[in-house]
């Protein structure tokens, strides 16, 4: 089982060049994440979030990296693993908290739940629950961008195991025929639920795929914010500039169970499996980097620590004395309101 | 080999019987000479006897059903046999009873009333063995509108289910709908035996086979007791002199209050006994006759009586009444003291089952304990709708009658 | 008032759609260079170009999603299903996409999209062919689902659903695109989720959409040459469902059979009657019949085929049933 998933020493290594500034965002954006993550996985155990709930930690670099290359009137589609995405796009930590606790001050007013977090303004088009059900929505986004000839770029983000299913292979087609300016990015962290790549996949390499549709391809170090930043830039270069689109697999890992009801480890993969890919935690990653480059020391990350631990805090406490949806919310927004 | 059962002839003049009850189930073993149904038949509950062995595999018609002799009423066979063909051979002439033939749609072109309403069907009611009446959501709605018994009710629906023709044509002369007292009347389906009279009795006399009772009433008391009222100094000017009519209706209302069969209507299939007294009393105007009619006369005081006597009798020569004002009626009175008339016989007013005629009051010589003496003497004749009213019981009424005007009094309590 | 087929009755209005507002597209298979399977979109590529009139590969799901993505952002798509048979495919992104949308996201994002298609049974067409959705789509809160049956109402019905802020299915009647009838010149427009009493008549209601609708004038002509007047309400939208109309006709007739095309499990007629023994139980004189097509897939021989589908004399059978003149 140790070789299921893809090595990250197989990804490309980028050499990228990234300010001090740029740098202390992403390292804090990731920390808030993570923290994010843990108190929702705590809230969850304490019965404050129900449902399903999928955790983003050890794959922070993804969605942060990613989402580092967009305009803000960009647009993004993710699957249900999303609340990194939802904070990296700028949504704040009490409007997903409060969602995750399905109140009406979240950012689906509470009927959306950890799977469907959504923010227009934002151009954040929603957590989506069946897997790879989204995928050809971006395709429809980056559509409509072209149709009004716009240069905004769409982006998808949704696991290794969507790759089997079938609207993936329509949307990559489709995207790919139409010369869509989409960015389809694949997590790949090795495990669709309880089942291993190479137990689902014929093949290991998630960027081969895109060889079928004649679709640009990059396969990435997704624990490297850094290299994920300067793949997504070449991305939406392609994609704004000459309106193609690409596919890019992240390798990358999850350190959690697929969602709250799964362990961490045991029945589909090893305690060593596990420990083995936290040697190369993202926020590690960064942080070595920016302290080697002089960008940061260990205070500093103390200092940056405390910030995210009080702006989760504040979300926790913002989101248990929110109001629970009105009553009336139940029926509303089924239809739109008559013009 | 399956057995019919058929309706059999259990009295010498039975031509149709109602299937009151099936002994046996469908299903159930009988042996030749079970008895596996009883039947109404003109005369009496009869028996209906298994003719095979076997098992009954079919109750062709359901409980309550009346069916003419002959007639396939189920089947006797082995279990699992086939029977399709038996009663295929049936399955036109089923049930046909009084159940009118539902209409038949190709012979009714009219347009405006496209679906023929067919008579109501009575008799034999839609209750289930178990009591239930079936009947349609909207049949219920009219009946409890119009305060028809839905028990009262044949249906002609599935399985006697009651639906809005039925109850719709039993309706139809309903004049108001339920008073205080609760449902404005009872209908009862014609049992074999009244079917008989009624269908002996009309041919005999014509299409109402009536008899007429005559009585003399001793009427010095209600001459007091009218002479006081009329005296009476306390009486305002505009309200009305009592009349002895007024009286006479009075008592006659209340009487029939305690004879109902004789408050009662001829419906054809039913005799609808009304719980309401509504008396038509009979004026004479300038080409005719007409009956307008005191509505719940029982409950009305005299005087009310009286007003509305007067008033309705007015307008009734200027010609002014609406029809609902002269139509349902449950019982007429005729008064042609007036003419000096001793005595006569009024004809009845359909579908009224009675009439009382009343003849003026005169003075007599009557032998009144033992001796000769004049008492204001008055003769009422009540004119029967035999098919409804029998001898005893129009005679029992116009005892009553009699019991209130010879002694006034017994109508206040 | 110009005559017209049903099919030139969508293609008007699909014509005048894309002419009045330029977020509105066609997408679909062969409904560009091929000029439509059924030539529903004759003539649109070469007045609108392949921008607007977009020729896809065989798979519904993706181009559905696209759709969907589109709309999402403010496109208004009409997403051509070849037919209702293939969009099976692609239900996922009709119901957990579309249909969804503004529920999932508190409101923030609508959906203003329209799938349209043939549905329904043709000719000879097999079990995977010939098959009558709308009670599928219709459970779905968060669509609206059309089923016109004349061309009037088709063309009036597909520009209020182009127009439409939500997601509507539009299925139309396969065997139907060779009707003709009177279509209003000029701006046509008929209302979403309004009933229209087709024939009027005292004694029965019979309640029908699409191509069902045929049958049962058909059916109300035999029943008058027998003395009997049906009503006709003609439901077109299935979803939101004109229960005023259908209540008002049954409460003047009190009897009611409901027919339709689909199978009679769950169908739409099971809907209507769940209406009407709540809200005019006590109008009713008799059990609401209904007519459907047979519960077996279609089967393809001919004789097999007809004895599967409903028709006129089912209608008529099952009206003098409910006036218990059987």
């Amino acid at each position: 089982m140790a070789g299921s998933a893809t090595k990250p020493s197989k990804a490309k290594k980028a050499a990228p060049a990234a300010s001090a500034e740029e740098c202390h965002h992403w390292l804090r954006q990731m920390m808030l994440i993570r923290h994010f993550e843990e108190k929702a996985g705590e809230a969850y155990s304490l019965g404050k979030i129900g449902g399903f709930c999928h955790l983003y930690i050890g794959q922070e670099a993804v969605g942060v990296g990613c989402i580092a290359s967009l305009r803000p009137d960009d647009y993004i589609t993710c699957s249900y693993r999303e609340h990194g995405h939802a904070l990296a796009r700028g949504m704040s930590a009490r409007s997903v908290m409060a969602e995750l606790f399905g109140k009406a001050t979240g950012c689906s007013g509470g009927k959306g739940g950890s799977m469907h977090l959504f923010d227009a303004e934002r151009g954040f088009l929603g957590g989506h629950g069946i897997v790879g059900g989204h995928i050809p929505l971006t395709a429809g986004t980056a559509f409509a961008a072209k149709y009004r000839g716009t240069d905004q770029v769409s982006a998808c983000f949704f696991g290794e195991a969507a790759v089997n299913i079938g609207a993936f292979h329509e949307a990559l087609n489709m995207a790919s025929l139409w010369k869509l300016p989409a960015i389809f990015v694949c997590e790949n962290n090795g495990y669709g639920m309880g089942t291993a790549l190479a137990r689902a996949s014929a093949i290991m390499d998630i960027s081969h795929r895109a060889y079928s549709y004649a679709m640009d391809t990059e396969a990435v170090d997704g624990q490297d914010v850094l290299a994920v930043k300067a793949a997504m830039d070449r991305a939406v270069a392609r994609a704004r500039t000459d309106s193609m689109p690409t596919l890019l697999e992240m390798r990358t890992y999850r350190y959690v169970g697929h969602s709250m009801s799964d362990a961490a480890h045991g029945t589909y993969r090893t305690k060593e499996e596990v420990e083995t890919f936290r040697q190369r935690d993202p926020i590690k990653v960064l942080a070595e980097y920016m302290k080697a480059g002089g960008m940061i020391d260990n205070a500093g990350i103390a200092a940056m620590d405390e910030e995210v631990v009080a702006e989760v805090a504040d979300a926790l406490q913002f989101a248990e004395e929110s109001p629970d949806p009105p009553p009336e919310a139940l029926t509303r927004d089924v239809y739109a309101e008559p013009r | 080999m399956a057995t019919k059962i058929v309706m059999e002839a259990l009295s010498p003049t039975m031509e149709e019987g109602r299937l009151v009850e099936w002994k046996k189930q469908e299903g159930e073993p009988v042996a030749t000479g079970d008895v596996i149904a009883e039947v109404e038949t003109d005369k009496a509950v009869m028996e209906l006897v298994a003719r095979a062995d076997g098992t009954l595999l079919k109750h062709v018609v359901a409980a309550g059903t009346t069916v003419p002799v002959s007639q396939l009423v189920g089947v006797i066979g082995e279990p699992g046999e086939d029977v399709s063909s038996l009663l295929a051979g049936s399955a036109n002439g089923k049930a046909k009873a009084e159940a009118p033939a539902p209409p038949a749609v190709a012979a009714a072109p009219a347009p405006a009333a496209s679906v023929a309403t067919p008579k109501p069907v009575l008799a034999p009611t839609a209750a289930a063995p178990g009591g239930r009446i079936k009947a349609s959501p909207l049949a219920r709605k009219i009946a409890r509108d119009r305060g028809l018994d839905l028990g009262a009710i044949r249906g002609s629906g599935p399985e006697g289910r009651i639906i809005q023709r039925d109850v719709e044509g039993a309706a139809v002369q309903s004049p108001e709908p339920a008073g205080p007292g609760g449902p404005a009347f009872r209908d009862v389906p014609l049992s074999q035996i009244r079917k008989t009279i009624a269908k002996r009795l009309a041919q005999s006399i014509g299409p109402i086979p009536t008899f007429y009772l005559t009585s003399e009433i001793d009427m010095e008391r209600t001459w007091d007791a009218r002479e006081t009222l009329v005296a009476g100094k306390d009486r305002s000017p505009d309200e009305p002199r009592i009349s002895y009519n007024d009286i006479i209706l009075k008592a006659v209302a209340l009487s029939l209050r305690q004879h109902p069969d004789c408050n009662a209507w001829w419906q054809d299939d039913r005799i609808r006994y009304w719980n309401e007294v509504h008396l038509s009393m009979a004026v004479a105007v300038e080409d005719g006759l007409i009956t307008p009619v005191i509505r719940l006369a029982d409950r009305k005081s005299l005087r009310e009586i009286a007003r509305e006597a007067r008033e309705l009798a007015g307008r009734a020569r200027e010609r002014r009444l609406t029809p609902a004002e002269y139509t349902g009626g449950t019982f007429s009175v005729s008064n042609l003291g007036m003419f000096d008339i001793d005595q006569f016989t009024a004809v009845i007013n359909p579908p009224e089952a009675g009439i009382l005629a009343v003849g003026g009051i005169t003075p007599k010589p009557v032998v009144v304990d033992g001796a000769t003496a004049i008492r204001r003497r008055m003769r009422v004749t009540l004119s029967c709708d035999h098919r409804v009213i029998d001898g005893a019981t129009g005679a029992q009424f116009l005892r009553t009658l009699k019991g209130m005007l010879e002694n006034p009094l017994t109508m206040v309590y | 008032m110009p005559t017209l087929t049903y099919r030139d009755a969508l293609n008007e209005a699909l014509l005048e759609e894309m002419q009045r507002d330029p977020d509105v597209f066609l997408m679909g298979e062969e409904v560009g260079e091929y000029d439509g399977a059924y030539k529903v979109s004759r003539g649109l590529l070469k007045q609108f170009g392949p921008k607007r009139v977009v020729d896809t590969p065989i798979a519904e799901l993706g181009f559905a999603g696209i759709g969907v993505g589109a709309a999402m952002v403010g496109l208004r798509p009409v997403i051509e299903m070849m037919t209702w048979n293939f969009a099976l495919l692609a239900i996922d992104q009709i119901v957990n996409s579309a249909a969804k949308m503004r529920y999932m996201s508190g409101g923030q994002i609508g959906c203003p999209i329209v799938f349209r298609g043939p549905g329904g049974s043709a000719l000879q067409l097999g079990a995977q062919h010939s098959q009558a959705f709308e009670s599928w789509y219709a459970h779905v809160p968060g669509l609206k689902v059309i089923a016109p049956a004349t061309p009037a109402d088709a063309k009036g019905l597909l520009k209020s659903a182009i127009r439409d802020d939500d997601p509507v299915v539009f299925i139309e009647g396969e065997m139907l695109y060779n009707l003709k009838g009177e279509v209003p010149e000029g701006e046509h427009l008929t209302p979403i989720g309004v009933a229209d009493v087709k024939r009027e008549g005292g004694d029965v209601t019979l309640v029908c959409h699409s191509k069902s609708v045929t049958i049962a004038l058909k059916a109300a002509d035999q029943l008058a040459e027998a003395g009997i007047q049906a009503e006709v309400v003609d439901l077109r939208t299935i979803r939101p469902l004109d229960t005023d109309t259908v209540l008002r006709s049954v409460g003047k007739t009190h009897r009611c059979v409901v027919v339709e095309e689909g199978w009679p499990f769950a169908g739409v007629g099971a809907q209507v009657v769940d209406v009407l023994q709540r809200d005019a139980f006590d109008e009713l004189d008799a059990p609401v019949v209904r007519v459907t097509g047979a519960d077996v897939p279609m089967p393809y021989n001919k004789a097999l085929e007809k004895a599967a589908k409903a028709d006129p004399a089912q209608v008529v059978a099952a009206a003098k049933r409910v006036l218990y003149l059987e």
